[in-house]
């Protein structure tokens, strides 16, 4: 029951924020924190459930922005221009799916890393496709429904749905018996083999599952920028969701949330106040690895847990004393 | 026909300069298992250490070693520090390279402000030589040179030495050389402070080719990280033919797939890792 | 909407109606804040590979504040710094937050192209008038932004005349343009070409190293059988491209001609004698001999220790530009149009740079230099040897034909003499 009425609580803040928010600044903010959280969530389903770390998910997200905007440039409608970067973005994360399941581990990473740069490369060289470093501008949000998404308050509406429902599919994903499968090809690959379980094929569905989530993400950074630029494909973008995933805490739901809005805001909001601000994610990066490996979800749930289990033993030492 | 000649030149150069910068970070990668992707900032370190030795008047080659010197220790406490903490956690491991990778970065900013400063070469060997009247930097040719010392020296170091002969143990079979009584957790260390050592080294080396500049790191970072996929983690002669391979590609790439040129750079590198993941030389595969 | 409010269970009724309280707390506190001060928000970008230039865009901006004590029109100035870090998602934020955190009157910035396309719509949507140094042909030519205005120099506008000074002064024949991969590279290349080939030139390779390539051997050993070379880079390419130039023996043998930021100030203040002779065109070097020069110069020597350049110039005559527009509607800033037409209608007789006006697409037309590098009191400087009066971003043609022709790009105009 309590743990209904947070649930209730945090969504109607959630739903309200553009009431009391005050500043459209801090509803763009906001949006910006429900897309990558989209992203990180996307990544969390390789990183977390299936035990494979890809440094490369830039180049599923840019894949998703490029074809976006190419097909709106091109004069197609919206409806379009989604369905065709929807299925560019799964055809790659196909492609990146056979080419890197022959690893784990490093050579994962390694390969994810290699096909992402690749593709930043076309996008920053081949000018002719994609107007290199100057990017694409698409000129308008699209309108479902005829309802108009230019004012900062219904876009982020309109994200936070799209996160609503991403949270939802993860957690259906999560407990459904692939969700379960796909936790048994990290944690004992071997015995899933050998009880019959196609291994390969569940980590190249987890793929295409998280190379769709990227590609919703990458649409919603489209449409809130409208201007895509090979920045988006960058090493640099890989590195900035990973560490998302990581610092929040892999595995969980909430943490790749948390993640995303710590970099964030600390990229966006923070570096109004401290020009180090490269610096200061560089040392919280590699404090949390340090001192919170499982990340800030789970590290500050020990964390309060070992505070309560400390307040119980002194309340039961002071009253065991007192008798 | 001159155009290929200056590029097969130019090619040994980039793949003298590229061998600094790699065999360091394969060397760690073959022996911690792990991609060191703080290497890009810690080789413009020390080419930054290069510049502030160098404006104390300090003699070029002088300043090379110190700066070789002041990376190694930087490695080592790096190593003693932070990854020895997570010893065994190689995802964890890589990830503090990269927290560390945008903290020196933005270091070196604090430092050095952003401004471009070029590295001048000792006075010796400025100027050029002429082959059949084709003009040539001498830095450059000295580079090379230099590059082929180090790899011998690097080569003696690793197949002549008892430490040599126990860091290729570790690499080949870390459980067994512990079982042997080979200390492995000093070796990594060791073997960090070296890489990081010659990564400065090759900071200031280029320094002269490349001037140093705030993301100078993010450029070198992936060239290192396709050669050692290419050579092989952990192999020496691996880092040296991949450090040439990726300077030819570099260059004739370049000039013939200009709209390719990165395509052309990391497709060996995919279908390396695809293919033989092991690397041309390496004995595990990634 | 209030429907809604009342189906709501009490508690979270409360909730609900704090929150508005809240916000309708803080709009009014933000209103408040609006009251006296100019606010100035400065665009830029201080960490990362573009940290260089960002830096020197705000100790010019200061530089000038300083020179009117923070006071324009009786109203003290406040100067807000935004890093972007030059990433354009960054930039796109960092203009909501000028705007819509701190309200200022004005941006000056951003200091790359890719940003300023970034937040081209968003300036437009919410009027806020941008003085940029963004050198983007069509923000002030097919697709002008009526909130965007540029003192400093569009690409081609200081390559024109470069062009014509190649062509007719010096009657070189042959060249080769080397430029970074960029649309700056590309128009500021397709300029002098236009222009070098209208006077008789021959452009016979044209060469295109991508921005963030470490070496130029492989395109330097592409120069062969030419009188010049032309080169158009950005940041701290020229200085790298220059090196090499020399170090490959080509420094003295074949003249180096350069666009407006190859051989900055920024970057001379590194180098040696490998610049040397480099002739390059621009608006501006920190040489012009006039007293609103000498005096912006010895002022930023003094505070700062540096000569300024393109990137500390700009800044300083965008706030030049900016204090002469508020001054004209009498210090209110609040009518954004209004101040936009004031800045569209600025006419500066001295500045740094010389005589400043604006052309009707909210361009500037001012004097182009051509520069060489030369050693004065132990520091390199570009000494200016020509100048060509009052030129605008479309040189000497008609402007409506020069717009119903394509954009300047890596392929327009053809070059029809290359490999010749």
């Amino acid at each position: 029951m309590r743990e209904r009425c947070l649930i209730i609580v945090t969504l109607m803040s959630l739903v309200s924020l553009p009431l009391w928010m005050g500043s459209d600044y801090y509803i763009n903010i906001a949006s910006q924190i429900l897309i990558w959280a989209i992203f990180a969530l996307a990544l969390n389903v390789l990183v977390g459930w299936s035990g494979l770390v890809s440094l490369g998910h830039a180049g599923l997200f840019g894949m998703a922005c490029y074809t976006g905007a190419w097909l709106l440039e091109a004069g197609w409608g919206h409806f379009t221009a989604v369905l065709g970067a929807f299925a560019m973005t799964i055809l790659v994360s196909a492609i990146f799916g056979a080419l890197s399941l022959r690893t784990r581990g490093i050579g994962f990473i390694m390969i994810t890393l290699a096909i992402s740069q690749i593709l930043w490369g076309i996008a920053y060289r081949w000018i002719g496709l994609t107007n290199g470093d100057n990017g694409i501008i698409i000129s308008a949000r699209p309108t479902p429904f005829g309802i108009e998404m230019d004012t900062p308050g219904v876009f982020y509406i309109f994200t936070l749905i799209v996160f609503l429902l991403t949270m939802l599919i993860m957690a259906i994903f999560y407990q459904s018996p692939f969700g379960v499968s796909l936790r048994g090809t990290r944690d004992q690959s071997r015995r899933m083999s050998a009880l019959g379980f196609n291994v390969w094929l569940i980590r190249f569905f987890a793929i295409l599952f998280s190379g769709f989530f990227s590609g919703v993400a990458g649409l919603l950074f489209l449409y809130y920028h409208q201007y895509v630029s090979p920045h988006v494909l960058s090493l640099l973008n890989s590195a900035e969701v990973l560490l998302m995933v990581i610092s929040g805490g892999t595995g969980t739901l909430l943490g790749p949330v948390v993640g995303a809005g710590l970099v964030v805001v600390i990229k966006n909001v923070a570096s109004a106040y401290i020009e180090r601000w490269n610096m200061l994610l560089g040392v919280i990066f590699v404090a949390i690895v340090i001192f919170m490996p499982e990340g800030l979800v789970p590290g500050t749930q020990r964390l309060f847990r070992w505070v309560f289990s400390r307040i119980k033993s002194i309340g039961a030492a002071i009253k065991s004393e007192a008798s | 026909m001159t155009l290929y000649i200056i590029l097969t030149i130019n090619s040994i150069t980039m793949g003298g300069l590229l061998f600094l910068l790699s065999a360091g970070f394969s060397l760690i990668f073959g022996l911690m298992r792990i991609p060191n992707l703080a290497h890009g900032a810690l080789f413009m370190l020390g080419a930054y250490f290069g510049v502030t030795f160098l404006r104390m008047e300090v003699n070029f080659w002088i300043a090379v070693i110190f700066s070789g010197v002041a990376l190694a220790i930087i490695g080592g406490v790096i190593e003693r520090l932070l990854l020895r903490r997570l010893a065994g956690q190689e995802l964890a491991q890589v990830l503090v390279t990269l927290g560390l990778a945008f903290i020196i970065a933005d270091v070196c900013l604090l430092i050095w402000t952003g401004d471009p400063i070029p590295l001048n070469a000792p006075e010796s060997l400025r100027g050029v030589e002429r082959f059949f009247g084709i003009v040539f930097p001498r830095y450059r040719l000295a580079v090379v040179v230099i590059a082929l010392i180090l790899a011998i020296g690097l080569w003696f170091l690793l197949e002549r030495t008892r430490l040599g002969a126990m860091i290729r143990a570790s690499v080949d079979d870390p459980e067994m050389a512990r079982v042997t009584g080979i200390r492995v957790s000093r070796l990594f260390t060791i073997v960090f402070a070296l890489g990081a050592a010659l990564a400065g080294v090759g900071g200031v080396l280029s320094g002269p080719i490349l001037s140093v500049y705030p993301g100078l790191d993010a450029e070198m970072l992936p060239l290192a990280l396709i050669i050692v996929i290419l050579g092989g983690a952990g192999s020496l002669p691996g880092a040296f033919l991949g450090s040439f391979v990726i300077g030819f590609i570099y260059n004739f790439g370049q000039v013939f797939f200009p709209d390719l040129a990165y395509v052309v750079l990391f497709l060996p590198m995919l279908l390396m890792l695809v293919l033989r993941p092991q690397g041309l030389f390496g004995k595990d595969p990634l | 909407m209030l429907l809604f409010l009342f189906k709501m269970k009490i508690p979270l009724f409360c909730l609900a109606l704090c929150s508005v309280l809240v916000s309708s707390f803080l709009v009014v506190a933000a209103y408040a804040q609006d009251a006296d001060p100019i606010r100035i928000g400065l665009m830029t970008v201080k960490t990362g590979p573009l940290a260089t230039g960002g830096i020197q865009m705000e100790q010019g901006l200061d530089i000038y504040l300083r020179s009117v004590s923070y006071t324009i029109a009786g109203r003290p100035v406040e100067m807000i710094v935004a890093d972007t870090g030059g990433s354009p998602a960054v930039a796109r934020t960092k203009a909501q937050e000028l705007v819509e955190r701190d309200g200022v009157d004005a941006i000056i910035g951003p200091l790359a192209a890719f940003e300023a396309l970034a937040i081209n719509s968003y300036i437009a949507q919410v009027g806020i008038p941008t003085l940029s140094i963004a050198a983007a042909e069509d923000m002030t030519q097919r697709t002008p932004n009526p909130y965007f205005i540029r003192v400093s120099s569009s690409s081609a506008q200081a390559s024109h005349p470069m062009g014509h000074y190649a062509a007719v002064d010096r009657e070189f024949r042959r060249a080769v343009t080397i430029a970074d991969d960029i649309a700056y590279g590309q128009e500021m290349v397709a300029g002098f070409q236009r222009v070098f080939e209208e006077n008789g030139g021959r452009v016979v390779a044209k060469l295109w190293p991508p921005l963030n390539v470490a070496e130029y051997s492989a395109y330097i050993a592409q120069i062969q059988n030419v009188d010049v070379v032309y080169m158009a880079f950005a940041g701290i390419n020229g200085l790298r491209f220059i090196r090499q130039y020399a170090e490959f023996g080509l420094q003295g043998e074949i003249p180096l001609l350069g666009g407006m930021t190859s051989a900055d100030e920024s970057i001379l203040r590194n180098m040696g004698d490998e610049a040397l002779g480099v002739i390059s065109s621009s608006f501006y070097s920190s040489e012009l001999p006039w007293p609103a020069n000498v005096d912006f110069v010895s002022r930023m020597r003094e505070v700062y220790d540096v000569n300024p350049g393109y990137y500390a110039v700009s800044a300083y005559l965008e706030a030049m530009v900016l204090h002469a527009a508020i001054d004209a509607v009498g210090g209110d800033t609040e009518d954004k149009a209004e101040l936009m037409n004031a800045l569209r209608s600025v006419e500066l007789e001295d500045s740094p740079r010389g005589y400043v006006r604006f052309d009707e697409h909210g361009n500037v037309v001012g004097n182009i230099y051509i520069f060489e590098v030369q050693q004065k009191d132990g520091r390199l400087v570009n000494t200016p040897i020509k100048t060509y009066e009052n030129v605008s971003q479309f040189w000497n043609y008609n402007s409506e034909e020069f717009l119903s022709q394509p954009v300047y790009s890596r392929n327009y105009p053809p070059a029809i003499y290359l490999g010749q």
